[in-house]
Order: C-alpha cells, then structure tokens, then sequence
C-alpha cells in the first residue's frame, strides 16, 4: 500500500539538540558519517528570551524546545512571532510529573501552582508564545513512539492546505524512576524545522510525504540507531541524515505501528 | 474552507449518556454537578461524574488500554450508534482512509496517581500491572480508538489543556483537504483525577458551590468528565436541512500567560473573527454563541469583552458549563455537539447556576432556554497556556 497523496514542502531551517548533537551545523558530519557519533548528556541552555518568572519555573521540556525552535528559525532567517507551530512531544515533563504523582499519593496533596501549570502537555508551547511573541495558531500534539511523524504530518498539512510556513518542534525529555522503568526515555532530544510551502533562497531541501507500508529505515551507526529507538523524536533523524549528506534520496521514517512515513528529498 | 458534514456525532457527560438524555438535561435545565466524593479527594467542591464508569469493561483484547479514561471513552462510543457508523464509514472509505483526532488533557494520569500509591516500599518501584504507554500517555485515548475500530490512518491526539477537542476539527479539517484521509473520527474525552482537582486549587480556581458562569459572583470552576465525539465526513448531495456543518475554524495564542487568559481577550477575538472570516459570516449571522465561560473571574471578565467586540450586545450566548462541569480537554467536543443539538433542535440552552448576572459584561446571556430555531452556531474553547479556538457550525440548510 503507498496510497496516493502526497504532501510537499521546503526545510528553511532545521533545529537539533539532543547526546551528542549540540546543534545542526555541528551534527551534519556526524549524521553523515564523516565524523563518529560521541553520546554524551545532553545539554540544555537557559532560556534565555523568557521573562525572569517564567525562566525560573520552566523544566527541560521547555528549554529544549525554546533552544531548538529558535535555532531552525533563527537559520531561516525568520521571525518567530509570525510563525504558526506545532508541537509534539510523546508525553511531555516526566521530572514534573513524578514530583506531582509523588505528591498526590502522600499526606500532603498540595501541589504548587507552578507544578500544575507545567503538568499540562502544551507547557512548552504556553511557553513558546510567551518568549516569541507568537500568537498564531499551535497545536500540541502527542500520538506516543509516533509522536514526530505525527507533527510532521500536521505541519506538513498546515502548509500545504493553509499556504503558510508553519515551525516542527518535536521534543521530548527524559523520564526519572520510577516512571522510567515504565517509560525508559534516556535523555533530552528535539528536532525543530522550518517548513514553507515555496522554493526559497534559504531553502535546504524539498520534501514530499505520503503514508506507506514499507519498514522504516535504520541508522548504520549503531549509537545513532540506537537513540533513534530510544526517543519517540529522534525517528526523525534519518529525515536529517539525508539533509545532511545533500543527496536525493527517499527515507522511511517510523511513524504508526503499520502506517509509516515515505520521504522524498532533494536537495535545494 | 468547504464544509465538513459531521455525519455522526455523540456526547456523555454528567448530564447524559448519549444524545437523547443531553438533550433532555438541557431542556429540563438539569445540571450534573455535585459535592465531590470522587476516590479519596478532599476538596470541598462540586464535580460532573458520569455515572457508572468503573463497570464498563474493555474488550479482553485491549486489556492493556484499560484505565478510567479509555473506559468513558468507550462508554461514549457505544451511544447513538456511533460506532457502527465508524464501521459503516470503514467499509465505505477504507481503514486507512479514516483518521483519529482526539482532545484529551490528563488521558489516563489516574492510573499513574493510583500506581504511586502502591509502590515497592523497598525499590520505590511502580507495581507490575502498571503499564504507562496503553493507559497514562497523552495518546493512549486515540490509540485505544483506533485499535477498537481497526483503523489504520493518522492518528494522533490534540493536548492543549481545554482548547484540546476544539482543535481537532482543525487537524482534522487540514488534513481531510490535503487528501491524506477522507474522514475523520474527532472528539474528545478527559476524565476525574486528582491532578486537576488539586491542581486547580492549587491556583484557587476552583469553586465551592455548582460553577456559576458569568455571575457577578463567580468564584470558580467545577471539573467534570466526559466523552464526546464525531465523524466528520466531506458533505454528501441532497443533505438533509437539518445536518450539521462544520463552517469554520479560527485558531490563536495568547503569548501573554500560562494561567491567565490575556484581560482583554486579545487571543479570544482574533479565534472568533478567523473562524468567522473563514467561514465568510459576518457576526450578525450568528444566531448563538456557546462561551468557553469557566466562571472564573479572569476567563469570564476576557472572554465577555473579547464577545463584546467582536459581536456586540445582541447575540444570544450561554456557558453550558454550569450544567456539564468543566470537562476540560473533552470540553469543546462537548460544546459542539450541544451546538449541534442546538442547529437541530432549535433550542438555545441556558446558562444554569448563574444567580445575578455580571452587568460589566454587556452580553445577552440566557438565563433562560429559547426555543426558536438557529442557523449557524459559534463555541468557543480556550485553555491554561493561552491557547484559543473558535468553531462555527451551521444548518445544512439554513
């Protein structure tokens, strides 16, 4: 089954923070192959475009969203307050959750205001538009391991049906125990792009998409495989690797259980 | 944009299983709030229970789903034969050819409140029946969905706090034009848990009494649950003049607050004048306005200005909340299937609770039904992160 409709836009700008990956001018080579893959911790920067309240009360998720977005747009050359987003996350802060749960099942229920309004999945995009200044739409997303081809298709679709660019972050960060025995997310990892319906100058490649039934595609290096697995946003990062190596190519990229996603892209 | 046929459509909330019951809640002026005696909470304040969603049970198949807000979900689906014209719909377009967009703002987080309780008092480990991905995630709910119908095309869950089921006609709406899928199952479904509950006290805006939108002296919201759905279908020839149309959909972030609405409902009035320019309504063809109307101070007082400018005084408007409680992520699901009910039944419902309106807000909210009939229909949904959605729907036939 590769069923017909196809949904084509341009990458502008493309964000990535994540073990090892400190940005996408820095990880092409890497994602290539020219230069090895090192994991390390990820490290997340201060957010630094929030108002000092909001800087102090946001968790991992919202750094690594803010730090990711704005470097895709920042490369676009755009302006982010213009930009409609999409955020998608497998299922947001883990840290707050647990302190949350933790609290509920002891004597004392009485979580923080700060701890409740991080609680909600679309923290980070709250955030987001309160760093940014963006008040065009964003929609907040999660659909689990699937959660980067399913924000990949509704940007996609956002540009496509509506003619506007429209910015991807899909993040997600890692869980403590005892959750992480139940959910074993290692570490903090997000991709942003920006996606426009025209050719641009700024433009990096051309990419179609369509739903397909074929496998999902693997990494060869066995570290970058194996963060590919590891978090619901890295499946993305075969999409990247082509970017990276500047040639034509079709990528499958895991989304569904059996629905997947075929990527063709050529490089502008 | 080209209408969207909601060919199907369903709700469960406090005040009904199914449409008949809501209906009938409505024109009795039934509410479904009371004093909250949900599992061990001790918060003084009233809640909308569905009844009796402890007894549903999955099929044995998708045990691993099984938690409170997969159990309303199912609960919900089984009203109105809603899930037979999914089945209907899957011989018609094909599996992969429907998709799933469903609203949730907590999905299963109870399962994982409940689990903490019961930790190895050794290890601090979570028990072994506990199973995060089918039951607490956010996508658990659509996933459940398209399991139990066996569909095999986008799905995904929309999480923005109580805008959720609003946005995902627009999700909806996109990706039914860009080709990828010619139908959709839409709604949205939030359950009771102790998160919500303590956690809005935590920012005083719960009530101690039944939720009084647009009272002078409001003080609070009253949580529900619920599960609401439909399926949206592109228009059919020769539509029936009572069927229901998707018109419009204006979406907006408020970049001002994570808790509190912008005071002068800035992001509120670009939602509402998107969906009307999109729909291509002036406001004076609005025959009703179903508010987001929480009864808290802030959302209210915003949310009052932000109608007043773009609609004036003169359109009819209610908050059905004082009737179904606060059903946060599965609330704009809710409302636009009381809407729905509305375009059909001509019955414009009336706020309930609300004692002494507040005259600040210079509206005509209805303290009372009006039975008279009514073309076209706007809800609005707003959320913690400020984020707004405004739906407009319509008579097939006005």
């Amino acid at each position: 089954m590769t069923l017909t409709a196809t949904l084509t836009a341009y990458v502008e700008g493309i964000g990535l923070l994540g073990p090892g990956l400190a940005d996408w001018p820095g990880s092409q080579a890497v994602l290539g192959g020219s230069q090895p893959y090192q994991p390390h911790k990820t490290i997340l920067p201060p957010p630094v475009l929030l108002p000092a309240a909001e800087r102090r009360r946001s968790g991992a998720i919202v750094k690594l969203t803010l730090a990711t977005g704005l470097e895709a747009i920042a490369a676009a050359g755009l302006d982010a307050a213009s930009l409609p987003s999409v955020f998608s996350s497998s299922g947001g802060d883990g840290e707050n959750c647990h302190a949350i749960c933790e609290m509920l099942a002891s004597d004392d229920r009485q979580i923080s205001p700060t701890r409740f309004h991080n609680s909600v999945h679309n923290t980070a995009a709250g955030y987001w538009s309160i760093a940014t200044g963006a008040m065009a739409t964003s929609s907040v997303l999660s659909a689990f391991d699937a959660s980067f081809g399913a924000g990949l298709l509704e940007a996609l679709s956002q540009v496509v049906v509506d003619n506007t660019r429209a910015v991807l972050l899909a993040c997600d960060t890692a869980y403590p125990e005892p959750l992480y025995s139940a959910r074993p997310i290692p570490d903090a990892f997000g991709i942003a792009l920006v996606l426009a319906p025209q050719r641009n100058a700024q433009s990096l490649a051309k990419i179609t998409v369509s739903l397909t039934d074929a496998s999902a595609d693997r990494l060869d290096d066995a570290a970058l495989e194996a963060l590919r697995i590891a978090i619901p946003a890295a499946r993305g990062l075969p999409l990247l690797r082509a970017i990276a190596l500047r040639q034509e190519q079709r990528v499958v990229l895991d989304y569904l259980d059996s629905t997947h996603l075929a990527v063709a892209i050529v490089p502008c | 944009m080209n209408p969207l046929w909601l060919s199907h459509f369903t709700a469960t909330s406090s005040i009904g299983r199914g449409l008949a019951q809501t209906l009938d809640a409505l024109r009795q002026r039934r509410a479904g709030l009371a004093p909250c005696a949900f599992d061990t909470v001790d918060l003084a304040t009233f809640i909308g229970e569905v009844a009796g969603v402890d007894t549903v049970q999955l099929p044995a198949h998708l045990a691993d789903f099984d938690c409170r807000n997969n159990r309303l979900a199912l609960l919900g689906l089984m009203q109105d034969g809603f899930a037979e014209a999914v089945r209907a719909a899957i011989v018609k377009y094909g599996a992969q050819r429907i998709g799933v967009f469903l609203g949730t703002s907590t999905s299963g987080i109870l399962q994982t409140e409940l689990a903490y309780r019961r930790r190895d008092p050794v290890t601090g480990a979570l028990p072994a029946d506990f199973i995060y991905g089918t039951t607490h995630n956010t996508f658990s709910v659509a996933d459940f969905t398209r399991h139990y119908f066996g569909l095999t095309g986008p799905a995904v869950v929309v999480s923005s706090a109580c805008s959720s089921s609003a946005k995902v006609f627009s999700s909806a709406r996109r990706m039914m034009a860009a080709g990828l899928i010619d139908a959709a199952v839409v709604g949205g479904v939030d359950t009771l848990c102790l998160t919500t509950l303590y956690g809005f006290n935590s920012l005083g805006l719960i009530s101690e009494q039944a939720c009084r939108p647009f009272d002078a002296q409001r003080n609070g919201i009253s949580i529900g649950e619920a599960a609401a759905f439909a399926l949206l279908e592109h228009p059919q020839e020769n539509l029936s003049a009572d069927a229901v149309l998707l018109l419009g959909v204006g979406e907006s972030s408020d970049a001002y607050h994570m808790s509190s609405p912008h005071p002068d409902g800035l992001g509120a009035r670009m939602a509402m004048q998107d969906a009307l320019k999109m729909a291509g309504l002036e406001p004076t063809e609005i025959g009703y306005i179903n508010l987001h109307g929480t009864a808290t101070p802030s959302n209210d007082a915003a949310e009052g200005k932000a109608v007043a400018a773009v609609f004036g005084s003169a359109t009819p408007c209610s908050s059905t909340k004082g009737a179904t409680g606060h059903t946060l992520g599965a609330a704009g699901g809710v409302e636009a299937v009381i809407c729905a009910l509305a375009l059909q039944h001509g019955l414009l419902p009336a706020g309930l609770n609300t004692r002494q309106l507040d005259f600040s807000l210079d509206l005509d909210y209805l303290l009372e039904n009006r039975e008279q009939p009514v073309a076209r229909v706007l809800s609005n949904s707003f959320g913690f992160g400020g984020t707004n959605c405004s739906l407009i729907f319509g008579r097939a036939n006005p």
